[in-house]
């Protein structure tokens, strides 16, 4: 008895210690990732190369229309991504009957998810940019990165949805509300801590995607940064993509500092959703 | 010259009349026609062991039932006469006649004492700013739980102890004014000063509103109701007044159940 207490005890020890290393590794590889980057790329991170357009000269680059291009891209796949991804999701968790029909969408939108991202470049290629005669502008650019992310918004969303218990829904239809004013009021604001959450990790996906970005035609080298729409882009992966791809060695030191404005964007980016869930969830509880 | 000293109880109106009624969950029937009226204020117990039905029933009264998957019933209901059922009778409007408290106070967690009794007037679009303190106290008040509250009403609800929440609950429902108020073993989550707080005040209510009240709990049926029906698989075994039920049940299941026999 005591004997296999004691073996429990050290899979117990045994497990734990898989665990914490588990955690520790891709933190190494994390930590390393960003001191190889910030050490290679500080000579050139100032508020200089923020300000700067691309140059043919690697110590007068700047990363400006990459920044601006990958901003302009987030807030246009936000704003078009949730409504649509939110609103799938409300229908298909609130008002869709469970029938054959909603599990075989439900299968194939957690199979969207996983469709490779140059797929759906392909995709915005061929309906924003040509048939819908978007051209390659910003905006078509986002309507493909917005397509790409919707899967992973109306997954989330709807995990977010069902956690609100039914009790409190029972308790509004008690109340003579209607289903509408159920969701609003009640559903909804409950919902939305987790649904920002998956908001924001699919932005970060999507401000990190070059692939797609190139196959709609985003520009490698642009000296102006998009004043509309229908305007063209890049975006900062791409950008870095374009500096470590030449062969002087001194557009490595610029990519290395657009990886960490990259990488900055997305941690600021994380940080206020993580902040606004926070204040979020203090209201609720 | 009668024999008995206390006049016979006045026979109140029919509120609520139900006829035959059905009632499905998929393919399983868990209702197997039953018939029950309800008295207009006054309040009318359902009892039975788990799973009889009981719940199904009173949710039918105000057509929660049909909300759950798969759920379907058949027969007649009556409000004031009129068949609840109907194709006229918009669901939504009768939940507002016809409260709900339910089996585990359920106070929306994201919202102040305040504005949890103000709820259902938010909800519904239907809140007059002007008012809303007037319809706050009296709420409380008639939930007797203004006093515990009245200091502290932009607390969150779910700060309150698990009997303050129900009769927040109840004061949620009485915000709507209704004229039933449904309640699905309303205690069954509570201790027993908490259950005796709520019992005190179904006995208070029942000068306003018609109260029905399902509860596993026979001592409590027989303390709160004037009219018990005893319900078995589906089947309403005996109906009466709740005195006659628990001192000189007719059929011989009701006996064995009150005695403890079994459920």
């Amino acid at each position: 008895m005591s004997g296999d207490q004691a073996r429990s005890h050290t899979g117990e020890r045994l497990f734990v210690l898989l665990a914490a290393l588990a955690v520790a590794l891709p933190l190494l590889v994390l930590l390393f990732l960003v001191l190889a980057v910030g050490h290679e790329g500080a000579g050139r991170l100032s508020f200089d190369f923020l300000t700067s357009y691309p140059s043919r000269h690697a110590e007068r680059a700047g990363i400006l229309p990459g920044l601006v291009g990958s901003l302009w891209l987030m807030v246009l796949t936000a704003v078009i991504a949730l409504p649509l991804g939110v609103g799938a999701a409300i229908h298909l968790e609130e008002y869709g009957r469970r029938s054959r029909l909603s599990r075989f969408i439900e299968v194939n939108i957690a199979n969207l998810a996983g469709v490779p991202s140059i797929v759906y470049g392909l995709l915005g290629l061929g309906l924003f940019v040509r048939t819908l005669h978007m051209g390659r502008s910003v905006l078509a650019g986002a309507c493909t990165l917005a397509l790409l992310v919707l899967p992973m918004v109306v997954l989330v969303s709807r995990e977010a949805l069902r956690t609100v218990p039914l009790s409190l829904r029972e308790a509004a239809y008690a109340l003579g509300a209607t289903r509408l004013q159920t969701i609003r009021h009640v559903v909804l604001p409950m919902a939305y801590p987790g649904i920002l959450t998956g908001a924001i990790l699919a932005l970060a996906r999507a401000i990190g995607e070059t692939a797609p970005l190139v196959v709609v035609g985003a520009l490698t080298y642009v000296t102006f940064v998009p004043d509309g729409l229908d305007a063209p882009f890049t975006a900062l992966p791409i950008q870095i993509f374009n500096w470590v791809s030449r062969p002087q060695s001194a557009f490595v030191v610029d990519a290395a500092a657009g990886i960490v404005v990259l990488l900055v964007t997305m941690l600021l980016l994380n940080g206020v959703a993580i902040y606004l869930r926070n204040r979020l969830q203090k209201k609720i509880s | 010259m009668t024999l008995n000293s206390t006049p016979p109880p006045r026979p109140s109106p029919i509120k609520l009349n139900v006829d035959g009624v059905r009632a499905w969950f998929g393919t399983n029937r868990v209702l197997h026609g039953v018939d029950l009226p309800i008295a207009e204020r006054s309040v009318t117990a359902i009892i039975g062991p788990s799973g009889c039905g009981k719940s199904t029933l009173i949710r039918c009264l105000n057509r929660m039932h049909e909300l759950s998957e798969g759920a379907r019933s058949e027969g007649s209901i009556t409000l004031d006469g009129k068949d609840i059922y109907s194709r006229e009778v918009d669901p939504v409007l009768l939940r507002r006649r016809v409260g709900m408290v339910f089996q585990k106070p359920n106070p929306f967690p994201s919202m102040s004492v305040r504005d949890n009794v103000l709820a259902g007037l938010r909800l519904t679009g239907s809140l007059d700013r002007t008012r809303a303190d007037d319809v706050v106290e009296k709420a409380l008040r008639d939930a007797a739980l203004w006093d515990e509250v009245k200091d502290r009403l932009g607390a969150p609800g779910l700060g309150l102890s698990g009997g303050q929440q129900q009769r927040l609950c109840i004061a949620r429902s009485l915000a709507v004014s209704p004229e039933v108020l449904l309640m699905d073993e309303p205690c069954s989550a509570l201790d027993p000063s908490a259950t005796s707080r709520i019992e005190d005040l179904i006995h208070a209510l029942r000068a306003t509103y018609t109260i029905a009240i399902v509860t596993h709990h026979m001592q409590q049926a027989a303390r709160v109701s004037d009219y018990t029906a005893f319900l078995l698989s589906g089947d309403l075994v005996e109906f009466s007044e709740t005195n006659r039920l628990f001192t000189s049940p007719r059929d011989s299941r009701t006996e064995d159940y009150i005695t403890g026999k079994f459920g």
